[in-house]
């Protein structure tokens, strides 16, 4: 993704400091206020609110959050309670009293799993697990990749050479590979998935971010703080760590969706959660022989995923378009 | 343009060094005893001693290194202790078929892909558009075991006794065994032979066993597609980007000034830039379906390299993780070095700079 730094803010920090702001005009012969990261990011709220794949991909994620915050409020019975003593069956179809289902039946909007438990409650208390499971992983991934991506950019020299290399080497594997081969030697489990899949995405947010460090070093109030005297600690954390967010952002939102999906594979695989903690993956994959006879069961965990990963992606595009509208289309 | 061949090709040696010094560091990292954690239950010390003193596991790290890269040079890959076979020779049997999936897979993505995206770019804003990037959006998002599943209900249960029934696991009917074409034709049989002959489509095509190339292109739709819905969905968006760049150029502006049939400026003169993007991410998207090998064979009970790799994780066969991790990654280095030279081949310009 290209990065362009001539939108970028000029600078994100107070715009009191009248001296250097006098500089940084001569140099940049523009006027700062106009574009200071406030501005950015009210400009992008006001785009982001017209933009009707941002507009559906908030909504797909509020349905999320909510069904995740109020999980307890929301789901019918305890996720691992087996409900065998009130009158249920291994895998019995949805019942719905308001659709025809005998009043005397327990409801049980999606049905009975295969070991006896409310499958709705545990399809609500799965978004729990899959949104944190997700961010985690986003954030882990997020601040390495930051880490590694700020060194490289901003030092150059044989630590740029030495880190990049690396990356590369870990972009070489089909990401799913990499993840499993990790876990595989890590052993199963939520969080060795959560840290397989924040390796593997590593490299994606050192590359986005080395290159915004490379453009932004390049600017004239880079070299106007130099000339100033600002040390080059403060330059990175005040000046540049600020500028590169902006991709980062986005990226990281679009990230979260593949890590959604990531989890969700390494647990259908069996290598992430394991039950009976209730997770989409695990779920489905515990089910799946049974899909010829139990289709809900599949169905239901699928379309959680799907709603998941696809409200991320909506909402990273819309991010996307309404912060730089370049950057794709 | 041999030097830049030359070029592009060295520098993607470090990586495959890389990917050999990852692949033996996270083998060395599994817990425990590196003997055992290979040979399973069926380890007693004698035969630990003599595994450790082949494999030069009681050497420095740096020699184990230089071990594991001259065996892996000459096709030494260990031995899978559930199959008692060399790892090479399981390679050799379960590789075609995958190859075959995401062949199939990589076919249907494009046939499909790109015409959706140049009719949506065509189309800009209108009602065809807006649905080809809705079901685009939903194809990404879908994980690629659920739709797996899902395909298999739909086609062996839903449709069952119609004609649109589809066979939902496995590679061939019971009970057909596919006659290697090396035998067919009287040749003599070696690995390579071997490994042709396990492209089941192509073997019973060229030596005309069609009830057995019939049920394996049936087997063989259903896993294809499922493999093939996320691929297809991004290269739609990234054709239809790519052309709608493309249109708004001003050579294209000439071409219709100039009074060329639309179907003309868009096949002829837009579509060849378009394109770029487009074979880079084909070439990004075979990462995606070695990937979703794993998961597509698993639910289809194919017996590729994903599948093999799946079971081999499950029974804790690490050399055999080991060995397929490898060659799977290599492979996708060598996929990428492809896409780059047929780059180089579509844009001269690329070449210049």
């Amino acid at each position: 993704m290209n990065h362009d730094p001539d939108d970028q803010p000029l600078d994100s920090m107070e715009a009191s400091d009248a001296i250097r702001d006098e500089v940084r005009m001569d140099l940049s012969g523009g006027d700062v206020s106009a574009t200071t990261a406030g501005g950015l990011w009210r400009t992008a709220g006001r785009e982001i609110v017209r933009k009707k794949s941002a507009i559906i991909g908030m909504a797909l994620l509020s349905v999320l959050l909510i069904l995740a915050a109020f999980a307890p409020i929301i789901a019918p019975y305890d996720p691992g309670r087996v409900l065998f003593d009130e009158g249920v069956s291994p895998r019995d179809p949805p019942c719905i009293h308001l659709f025809g289902c005998a009043e005397d039946q327990s409801q049980h909007i999606l049905g009975i799993d295969g070991n006896g438990r409310d499958y709705f409650s545990r399809i609500v208390y799965g978004a729990r697990v899959s949104l944190l499971a997700a961010f985690v992983a986003v954030l882990f991934a997020m601040f390495w990749g930051t880490i590694i991506g700020l060194i490289s950019g901003f030092f150059g020299g044989w630590a740029d050479n030495v880190l990049m290399r690396m990356m590369d080497v870990l972009l070489s594997f089909p990401s799913l590979l990499l993840a499993i081969a990790v876990v595989t030697v890590l052993g199963p489990g939520l969080i060795n998935a959560i840290l397989a899949i924040a390796i593997v995405t590593i490299p994606q947010y050192a590359r986005i971010v080395r290159s915004s460090v490379l453009s932004i070093r390049e600017q004239e109030y880079v070299s106007a703080d130099l000339a100033l005297g600002v040390t080059r600690w403060r330059l990175l954390a005040h000046r540049i760590f600020p500028n590169t967010l902006t991709p980062l952002i986005v990226i990281a939102t679009l990230g979260v969706a593949t890590a959604v999906l990531e989890i969700a594979s390494l647990s259908f695989l069996g290598l992430g959660v394991q039950p009976p903690t209730p997770e989409w993956g695990s779920m489905l994959a515990a089910e799946r022989n049974q899909v010829f006879t139990a289709p809900h069961l599949v169905f239901f965990a699928g379309l959680m995923i799907m709603w998941n990963v696809l409200g991320f992606n909506l909402l990273g595009d819309g991010l996307r378009d309404a912060i730089d509208p370049r950057l794709g289309r | 343009m041999g030097r830049f061949l030359l070029r592009r090709f060295v520098s993607s040696i470090p990586v495959i060094i890389g990917i050999l010094a990852l692949v033996f560091a996270l083998a060395r990292m599994i817990p425990g005893d590196p003997c055992r954690a290979a040979l399973g239950e069926r380890a007693t010390d004698e035969i630990c001693d003599a595994y450790n003193e082949r494999y030069g596991l009681n050497e420095p790290i740096l020699v184990q290194f230089g071990i594991y890269i001259t065996d892996v040079a000459t096709g030494d890959l260990g031995e899978s202790f559930r199959f008692g076979v060399p790892v090479t020779d399981l390679l050799i049997q379960r590789l075609p078929t995958t190859i075959e999936l995401a062949a199939a897979a990589l076919f249907i993505a494009i046939i499909v892909g790109v015409p959706l995206g140049i009719i949506s770019a065509y189309r800009h804003n209108s009602k065809t558009d807006v649905a080809t990037m809705i079901g685009a959006n939903i194809g990404v998002a879908m994980p690629v075991f659920w739709l797996g599943l899902m395909l298999q209900y739909i086609f062996a249960v839903f449709l069952r006794d119609t004609p649109l029934a589809l066979p939902p696991s496995g590679k061939l009917d019971a009970g057909l065994i596919p006659i290697p074409f090396y035998e067919a034709w009287g040749l003599p049989q070696n690995g390579f032979m071997e490994f042709l002959s396990e492209f089941t489509l192509m073997n019973s095509l060229v030596t005309l066993q069609w009830e057995i190339f019939q049920s394996a292109f049936l087997h063989l739709i259903l896993p294809a597609v499922a493999l093939a819905t996320i691929p297809m969905a991004i290269i739609a968006r990234m054709t239809r980007s790519s052309l709608l760049d493309v249109l708004g150029l001003d050579y294209v502006r000439t071409a219709r000034a100039k009074g060329l049939r639309e179907r003309s400026v868009i096949l002829k003169h837009a579509l060849r830039n378009a394109m770029l993007p487009v074979v880079t991410i084909i070439g990004l998207s075979f990462g995606l379906l070695l990937g979703g090998a794993i998961l597509t064979e698993t639910i289809f009970n194919l017996a590729g390299v994903g599948k093999t790799l799946f079971d081999a994780i499950t029974s804790r066969d690490y050399t055999v993780v080991q060995g397929f991790t490898l060659v799977v990654a290599i492979s996708f280095v060598i996929v990428n070095l492809i896409v780059d030279l047929l780059y180089t081949y579509l844009d001269p310009r690329v070449r210049v700079s």
